[in-house]
């Protein structure tokens, strides 16, 4: 039914433009250069007044004739069947009820049940069929509306750019909701975490230890929601991976900017954008096969314990993930720095190592900075590669060549496998989810901040 | 230099010399200056003569040539791409496209003022600094401190930044930022100023407070000055040569070019017949 809704909105939508263009040629015809708009504008008026508030109403109408035709359902029902069942139980009954109805039987269904299901087939139907009905009707309504409006003199361009706002700007509250909701979501769970574990706990106790048992039967730990060890491990490979990362990537872009000929820069630029487009899940291959091992070795013929997963070994990977991304904003910023500072300083007798350092980081430094932030969140967001490389036990430590655990790689186990939504478990994931989405959102807060304090002095 | 501003008699064989002085020292000497952009040839075959502590001015329609051949004197072409200099150009007889010479070094001697304001995102006393700093002329912060001072003085800026040396210079007004980094550029006394239209971006009171700097400087410096205002050439310069579509059409005494022009086109320029 919906499909032949849409269809039918596509087809009448169509109509009214060829009518709404007709009317409007034929005021050309008689009215000359007077007509306001050009014809295809009339058409494209009546067009939106048809299709707009029909396609609306039958999204309005698909989203609610569920629920409503649910709850008459359940109604209909003899109460021996509804009276004490609650919550799960209705719905267990109401998708009985619709697979009977959509023809798959388990078993040998109650008469009742059999009974509802063809019921609900009927009352399906009916709603469909009214829905195409009704919205026929408020075709033909706007349709009408829309026609009695036209006239040479009528301002169809400007009332069509006028609809064709409306709709950009419900795009974007459409867009802003959504994310509204998953913030609001996320809240929702955590505070229900923060219930069952103090929030104080949570963001100062030092042992985490979350795998607590979910069934009778699961052998597990007690349980233990201090986050400090998971947030410090973050911290580490965070850290590592700026620290080689942000040095790298600034000589790269200071390279790519200042001293490289124009045939260098055409290979090392679309080399980084292949570097930026890699997988991060070959990263993570790269970080457990190759680095990790090295890095193992290395520290142990230099004397120094390394752990198989230690956190370097993942920082250095995501550093390496990193570079594309700090050369290219650094790059940007250098290229914004003007010319004629540039010039003003070669000028005075500068070399050229002279003036990148004194003249041109100076005045590239907040765009610089802000394209290091937005890395250290990204590193700090970065999930593929720690899952992969870095540990899965909070050890309390800021050695890297400890194995540590990051927030994202514990949201992931936590996730994985038995999850139920009222266990501390589970709901811990929201908690943490929560920090790092602060955290992350203030980290872009301010480098955007940064970057733009910095363009509008140049532009 | 009284006697640059008089026209003087001997013009004979090469007219496009009107009016050189033969007897004073040249400090820069270009011989059949060619430079080419890629495939575009945007100088041909200049040569002219800059006496020493005068001011020259260099006139001509847009395009011509003026800023390119500006910049061949201190080596500034070098740092565009693509950008090819031939001929001779000598500072106090020696060639400056020389393999063996410092490019640096160079700049130090052959400072530059350009069209636009552009001084570092830095302090006041930062920006006058720079040149000194990095080519290692002073020993200690009082040495430094005199110098700034010194420079600041004879850019006719001290007595309006000496309370605020440690702003930015990016916050001075537009007159004040080019006086300062004429500042900048006499801190590491060069022989040669090199100006490329420095009263472009200025009003007519800071442009007067420039001109009347440049007046000043002249007694210590050569400076060679490009503008498109033939009051301006008029008025700060002994000499000008005209550019004309990549080639020096005539050059001499100021006084001369403006007043009795041989070229046909160099009339028409300066009587604002075209340009
Ligand atoms: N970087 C460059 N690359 C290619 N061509 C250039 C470059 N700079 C200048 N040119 C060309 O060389 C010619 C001379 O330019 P130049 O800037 O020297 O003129 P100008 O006399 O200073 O003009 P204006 O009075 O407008 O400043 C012009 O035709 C210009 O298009
Ligand atoms: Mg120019």
């Amino acid at each position: 039914m919906l499909g032949t809704a849409l269809l039918l909105i596509l087809g009448m939508s169509i109509v009214a433009f060829i009518v709404g263009r007709a009317s409007g040629r034929r005021f050309l015809r008689a009215s000359g250069s007077s007509i306001h708009s050009l014809p295809s504008y009339h058409g494209l008026f009546v067009a939106v007044w048809v299709g707009v508030p029909a396609l609306v109403l039958v999204l309005l109408w698909a989203a609610l004739s569920g629920t409503i035709v649910d709850s008459l359902l359940l109604a209909s029902l003899p109460d021996s069947m509804t009276t004490g069942v609650t919550g799960a139980g209705l719905d267990l009954v109401l998708s009985e009820i619709k697979n009977v109805a959509a023809g798959l039987l388990f078993g040998e269904p109650r008469p009742e049940i059999v009974e509802a299901a063809a019921r609900l087939n009927r009352w399906d139907a009916l709603a469909g069929w009214a829905m195409v009905v009704v919205v026929f009707a408020l075709m033909i309504v706007a349709f009408a509306v829309a026609r009695t409006r036209l006239a040479p003199r009528f301002r169809a361009r400007n009332a069509f750019e006028r609809w064709l706002s409306g709709l950009m700007i419900a795009a974007s509250v459409g867009a802003i909701l959504v994310t509204v909701g998953i913030v609001v979501s996320l809240l929702v769970e955590s505070l229900a975490f923060f219930r069952m574990v103090p929030i104080g706990e949570f963001l100062f106790g030092l042992n985490w230890e979350p795998q607590m048992p979910i069934r009778a039967d699961q052998v597990a730990g007690l349980g233990a929601f201090g986050a400090v060890p998971v947030f410090l491990g973050t911290i580490v490979i965070a850290t590592v991976a700026t620290l080689f990362a942000a040095p790298v990537g600034l000589f790269t872009a200071i390279y790519l900017v200042e001293y490289a000929s124009e045939r260098v820069r055409s290979v090392v630029k679309p080399v980084l954008e292949v570097l930026a487009g890699v997988p991060t899940i070959v990263y993570g291959f790269f970080a457990v096969l190759t680095v990790a091992p090295a890095i193992r070795s290395t520290g142990n013929s230099l004397g120094l314990a390394a752990s198989p997963n230690s956190a370097l070994a993942a920082g250095v990977v995501m550093g390496i993930m990193l570079i594309p991304f700090i050369s290219s904003l650094s790059d940007d910023a250098l290229r914004a720095v003007p010319r004629s500072l540039r010039d003003g300083s070669l000028a005075i007798g500068a070399t050229r190592a002279e003036t990148v350092r004194k003249v041109m980081l100076a005045a590239a430094l907040p765009g610089i900075m802000g394209g290091v932030l937005l890395a250290v969140s990204r590193a700090i967001g970065e999930t593929m590669i720690v899952v992969m490389a870095a540990g899965l036990i909070a050890t309390l430590t800021i050695n890297p060549l400890d194995s540590v655990t990051t927030v994202t790689v514990q949201i992931v186990t936590l996730l994985i496998g038995d999850t139920a939504f009222d266990s501390p478990k589970t709901l811990a994931a929201f908690a943490l989810g929560l920090v790092l989405f602060l955290t992350t959102l203030l980290l872009n807060v301010i480098a955007l901040r940064i970057v733009n304090r910095y363009r509008e002095k140049y532009d | 230099m009284e006697q640059l501003v008089a026209p003087t008699s001997k013009m004979g064989v090469d007219v496009r010399h009107t009016g050189e002085a033969g007897t004073t020292e040249i400090k820069v000497s270009a011989q059949n200056v060619d430079v080419f952009y890629g495939e575009k040839h945007a100088i041909k075959g200049v040569s002219v003569n800059v006496p020493a502590r005068s001011v020259m001015a260099f006139i001509g329609p847009s395009g011509c040539g003026k800023s390119t051949f500006l910049r061949c004197i201190n080596r500034m072409n070098d740092t565009i791409e693509g950008c090819k200099v031939t001929g001779n150009i000598r500072l106090d007889d020696r060639d400056i496209y020389d393999a063996n010479l410092d490019v640096v070094e160079l700049r130090a001697r052959v400072g530059m003022v350009f069209q636009k304001p552009n001084p570092f995102p830095k302090s006041i006393f930062e920006n006058v600094a720079y040149g000194p700093r990095i080519h290692g002329l002073v020993h200690g912060k009082a040495d430094l401190d005199a110098i700034v001072e010194q420079s600041l003085r004879k850019a006719a800026l001290w007595e309006e930044v000496k309370d605020r040396l440690k702003e930015p210079g990016t916050g001075l007004s537009g007159g004040q930022q080019q006086r300062l980094c004429i500042a900048r550029a006499i801190a590491v006394n060069p022989e040669v100023i090199l100006m490329d239209e420095p009263c472009s971006a200025l009003d007519p009171i800071a442009t007067a407070r420039v001109e009347e700097l440049i007046d000043e400087l002249r007694q210590n410096y050569t400076i060679i000055i490009v503008t498109h205002s033939m009051q301006q050439a008029a008025r700060v310069s002994q000499q000008t040569a005209f550019f004309h579509l990549g080639i020096l059409v005539e050059t001499g005494s100021t006084e001369f070019i403006f007043t009795n022009p041989h070229d046909q086109r160099t009339q028409d320029y300066i009587t604002g017949r075209f340009g």
